[in-house]
């Protein structure tokens, strides 16, 4: 429209052809001047409006100037009374989003349309101005907005709505007062303004539990038109029942009728917002999840893929830990395998894989090796993540699986996807001793012919530690050697410690590894000559056939048991504080944030599968070490042990925040309250915490370090220090209360603050020291292994009555939570209907001392659970530690 | 779970991936740099899929994507992947329907290019800042079209109902074809 409509039948085969061909900033600016023309062309400047819109939109941008001009040029336009014209006028005005003094220019045209007669011309303005408004302005208008919720126009009364929701975000006092007439809109006949005051209702009471329990059982049962506003109480109201909990007298849950009663909406965004709902239910029984289960189960075999794409993952999600609800629909998730959307045939395949049985293994790889040719590799990635788990989970068919690996490790295929397969081999080496052999060779023929140096030089290391424990480690030689004569530098240096590794763990290989060795000093690269040379000397360079001093192999091969990033904070504080004593290892923090190694639950992350250490994040940890570092205080009470989450100790929303954290040594506990005030014209001094340990015997105070001055909105810390009998531990009750001097802020812009202050305290919740502070959480990669190892010198085996609980997979995370360490393997997910179950933990007790837990549950009718808790540990005394704190919790 | 239905994204992209009209009301790509590598990429996943009779769905980047193309004009609305699938199918339906009716049933590029106000105006229409405002496209088409600058008719030689009952006709037309 922006040019002369040109006769469409000459051009239509003209492609290129377009109403903005040629199209330049600097000439549509030009012609932003017909704006000011006196007499105004409504149609001319709507093209110029669509041209600049056309513009922005394609990404160019206005400078500062440009933009103002423009912005000032259009503001000419409020005098037209052409209604497409002012429609363009407001779109450009929230384009161009004009600054604070700028958009006094246009408040009152604005104002005057936002009380027109014109329908449009209120809902409009009204979404403008609340786009581009501040607080101050917003007062002025506040009166208006009021008026628009309940407008009898519903377009009126949802553009009021909607940039209520927006202005909540930044002037929540103001939004709130206008709750009597949002709760009137929500009673309003028309479905959208419903969904808008229903949605803004909540964010303005979201903090209040209650009243958000009440709106919900008010509206469940009345009549809620928009199936939109009917999707929002859905998800109001499973938030009511996930706080509120089971009825423990009946065992009922309570508005779970209000759900069941969703599926059979005529909607069917309801119907699947309540299946959705039904499914994530914390605790979800089986005869809870039936109803749910079936209807996405029609929605399978729905003509529209939107349908099924929406059923298929949300059942693929309910497979993870009700794999049995979902067997049900196999028949229909088979024929989706074929599905014309990749999407959905890929979530039908790893669904399937989640819920098949031993049996139909076979059958299922048959159909996903014929699909397997013409998806993206992103999807590929997907299923050979889910063929790993199906492999873990039915060690037996490891052979089916692992050719199934190795065949798609020979096809082509992108880093990520081979990288994937590569992992999920050297997963399975790990943990199925079996499959290891096979899988050897399998990597060994893939780095014959591998284009990524990445997964050369990992798959090398991991051959260095694996195959010279195998039957027969001279076959790998061959492989080896080939990299040193074929690759690149990178892998060559990497093929060489391969080799020494052998060399040292095999004696009589020894003579023809030297050989080999000994070809490689005549490389041209530094690295490999290097590596070549410190073998040689280290493991003795006259080739006999002798025993490698153990030293030495700690030297070379041992591993680092600290983490790297741990390791480079260290050093890192090193270098910035010059000292004459050497640096030394043993003051690095062995604390990791671990996560499961084997199987990882959470969606997108990929498990870490070569040799690669858990990137563990930049940990909180090293910024607690840090902080307590630089308080002189507390620097004789050695290493940091452990720093547990931060506690709540304020109802959030209250005038001041205050959280703590415990942080635990050897002898002494920390405690550090992060303090946040969050009442603008009060500055706080000289803030600390008067602790009361009457209910902690144990512990008796030695130093405190009081907040010198807390301003608003700028957390600060305070710290109390107890001193405790070293290695026990102790544990107790303490309770808070907050000191502090309140000034009045004068001028809340710079902080600046009045002299005389007055002396305040404020009540603080209770916290408690338990025995799980004095557990770190440090995961192993292969339980098994680690069990073994550690030995029954120290086991200590005992069985406990748990008493009824709600449910087997309620009384195992109890147990977890209590002991504070790290499931292993995925087994801290219980299947929906088991009666007993097995769940692996290990963790790091203070004394550094490894402690490994296994624990056996089993539930009956009357849901009395039993448990056999064995621990083994590297102190007997810690072992019965562990075995008290069961005993006492 | 408790935040109300969002959308991230409304594009209108044509038969080579390049814009018509887009708008963005997530802060997950903050450069025009970060939109266009996004567009590139929802593009090129999607282009060789059949979305002309039902809408289409896949992921991409975490994010639930809907899709629905006609001649050479693709529409796409993008949520975040917790979002109700279904839901942003209902918006994508109702964007797609309403430039039927604003197009009069000539549904291609250059009518959409020439009539870029109609679109732009269009998808102002149906989502505010992320919230859905409206998804039937008859609702939406009428508030648009209450406000054009009609090409051939001044709007007091055609009256609203009139507009829309001959939009409406178009629509049923090009769906007999």
């Amino acid at each position: 429209m922006a040019q002369p409509l040109v006769k469409k039948d000459d051009d239509r085969d003209d492609e290129e052809y377009s109403p903005f061909l040629g199209i330049e900033k600097g000439a549509v600016l030009q012609e932003a001047r017909v704006f000011n023309d006196p007499q105004l062309d409504a149609r001319r400047c709507s093209q110029v409006i669509t041209k600049l819109l056309y513009l922005l939109n394609q990404g160019e941008t206005f400078t500062k100037i440009e933009a103002t001009e423009v912005f000032f040029s259009v503001t000419k336009l409020f005098q037209s009374r052409d209604i497409g014209l002012r429609r363009m006028v407001y779109l450009m005005i929230k384009e161009l989003s004009p600054s604070a003094d700028e958009v006094i220019i246009v408040t009152s045209s604005l104002m005057k349309d936002m009380n027109s007669r014109t329908d449009m011309y209120r809902a409009n303005a009204i979404r403008v101005l609340c786009r581009i408004t501040d607080g101050t302005l917003l007062t002025q208008i506040e009166r208006y907005l009021k008026q628009a919720i309940v407008d009898k126009n519903p377009v009126v009364a949802s553009a009021a709505l909607v940039s209520g929701i927006h202005l909540l975000q930044t002037n929540p006092e103001i939004v709130k007062r206008w709750s009597n007439e949002v709760q009137e809109a929500v009673q309003s006949r028309a479905a959208l303004v419903q969904f808008h005051a229903l949605a803004l209702l909540h964010q303005i009471r979201q903090n209040d539990r209650l009243a958000v329990s009440k709106l919900v059982t008010s509206l469940t049962k009345g009549t809620v038109r928009s199936p939109l506003a009917q999707c929002l109480l859905i998800r109001y109201t499973s938030q009511v029942i996930r706080e509120s909990g089971v009825n423990t007298q009946t065992g009922d849950r309570p508005f779970y009728d209000y759900l069941e009663g969703c599926l059979r909406h005529k909607a069917e965004m309801v119907i699947f917002e309540a299946a959705r709902a039904i499914t994530v239910l914390s605790g979800v029984t089986t005869r809870e999840l039936t109803p749910a289960i079936t209807v996405l189960q029609l929605f399978l075999s729905s003509s529209k893929p939107v349908l099924r794409f929406a059923a298929v993952r949300t059942l693929n999600k309910v497979a993870m830990t009700h794999p049995m609800a979902v067997t049900n629909c196999n028949i229909d998730m088979e024929s989706l395998i074929s599905d014309q959307n990749r999407s959905i045939a890929t979530l039908a395949i790893t669904t399937l894989l989640k819920t098949g049985n031993e049996s139909s293994v076979d059958r299922l790889m048959k159909q996903i090796t014929n699909f397997m040719s013409d998806i993206a590799d992103e999807f590929k990635i997907v299923v050979v993540d889910a063929i790993r788990s199906l492999c873990l989970k039915f060690p037996l068919k490891y052979r089916s699986l692992m050719n199934f690996l190795s065949n798609i490790l020979r096809e082509e295929g992108g880093f990520e996807y081979k990288k994937a397969i590569v992992d999920s081999i050297v997963i399975l080496i790990r943990d199925i001793p079996d499959a290891k052999e096979s899988g050897l060779l399998h990597l060994c023929e893939f780095i014959e012919d591998c284009e990524f140096t990445y997964l050369s030089t990992q798959i090398l290391h991991f051959l260095g530690n694996e195959g010279p424990k195998t039957s027969d480690p001279s076959k790998y030689i061959r492989y080896i050697y080939n990299r040193v004569i074929l690759e690149n530098a990178t892998v060559r240096a990497s093929a060489v410690s391969t080799l020494a590794k052998f060399g040292a763990m095999i004696d009589s290989l020894k003579p023809r590894i030297f050989i080999l060795l000994r070809r490689c000093l005549f490389d041209n690269d530094d690295e490999v000559r290097d590596r070549a040379t410190l073998y040689l000397n280290t493991l003795g360079g006259d080739g006999s056939v002798v025993e490698t001093d153990k030293d030495v192999k700690e030297f070379l091969f041992g591993s680092l048991d600290i983490p790297l990033t741990n390791m480079e904070t260290s050093l890192k504080n090193y270098i910035q504080n010059p000292s004459e004593e050497p640096f030394d290892i043993n003051s690095v923090p062995k604390e990791v944030k671990s996560q499961p190694l084997v199987e990882k639950k959470a969606p997108g992350k990929k498990p870490t599968g070569l040799g690669a250490p858990p990137t563990g994040p930049t940990s909180t940890a090293d910024t607690y070490e840090r902080i307590l570092s630089s308080i002189p205080e507390f620097t004789s009470f050695g290493k940091l042990f452990k720093s547990s989450a931060p506690v709540e100790l304020t109802e959030a929303e209250t005038e001041y925040a205050v959280n703590v954290v415990k942080h635990i040594f050897d002898r002494h506990v920390v405690f550090q309250y992060n303090c946040t005030n969050t009442i603008p014209e009060q500055l706080l001094e000289n803030v600390f915490v008067i602790v009361d340990a009457s209910e902690a015997e144990e512990f008796s105070e030695v130093g405190s370090k009081p907040l010198k001055s807390l301003p608003y909105d700028t957390p600060g810390q305070t710290f109390v220090a107890f001193e405790k009998p070293e290695g026990v531990p102790a544990v107790g009750k303490f309770s808070n209360m907050l000191r502090f001097t309140v000034k009045e802020v004068v001028d809340t812009s710079t902080g600046e603050a009045e002299d005389d202050g007055v002396e305040d305290e404020y009540q603080l919740e209770d916290f408690e020291v338990v025995a799980a502070d004095y557990m770190v959480k440090v995961g192993v990669s292969n339980f098994r292994n680690a069990w073994e190892s550690m030995g029954p010198d120290f086991e200590r085996i005992d069985e406990y009555g748990l008493g009824p609980r709600e449910s087997l997979a309620e009384a195992v995370s109890t147990v977890i939570n209590l002991l504070g360490m790290q499931p292993c393997e995925g087994t801290e997910v219980v299947p929906s209907n088991s009666r007993s179950h097995s769940c692996l933990l290990s963790g790091l007790y203070i004394g550094n001392m490894k402690v490994l837990v296994r624990l056996s549950f089993g539930i009956d009718a009357s849901k009395e659970v039993a448990m056999k808790l064995a621990v083994r540990s590297e102190d007997e005394n810690v072992s019965d530690t562990i075995h008290d704190i069961v005993a006492s919790g | 779970m408790e935040t109300c239905p969002s959308v991230k994204n409304i594009l209108l992209l044509d038969s080579e991936g390049k814009r018509i009209a887009v708008k963005y009301y997530s802060d997950d790509w903050p450069t025009n740099n970060a939109k266009e590598a996004f567009e590139k990429a929802v593009f090129n996943k999607t282009q060789k899929t059949n979305a002309r009779t039902e809408a289409e769905i896949t992921m991409l980047e975490n994010n639930i994507l809907v899709y629905k193309f006609v001649q050479d004009l693709y529409f796409y609305v993008t949520g975040g992947e917790d979002e109700n699938e279904i839901i942003l199918a209902a918006v994508l339906q109702g964007f797609f329907d309403a430039v039927g009716i604003l197009l009069r049933g000539n549904v291609d590029k250059r009518e959409a290019l020439e009539n870029l106000d109609l679109i732009l105006l269009c998808i102002d229409e149906i989502v505010d800042g992320g919230i859905i405002l409206e998804t039937d496209a008859n609702s939406i088409a009428t508030k648009v079209a209450s406000n054009s600058v009609d090409a051939g008719a001044p709007l007091s030689e055609q009256t609203i109902s009139q507009a829309l009952a001959t939009a409406r006709e178009h629509l049923a037309r090009s769906l007999l074809k």
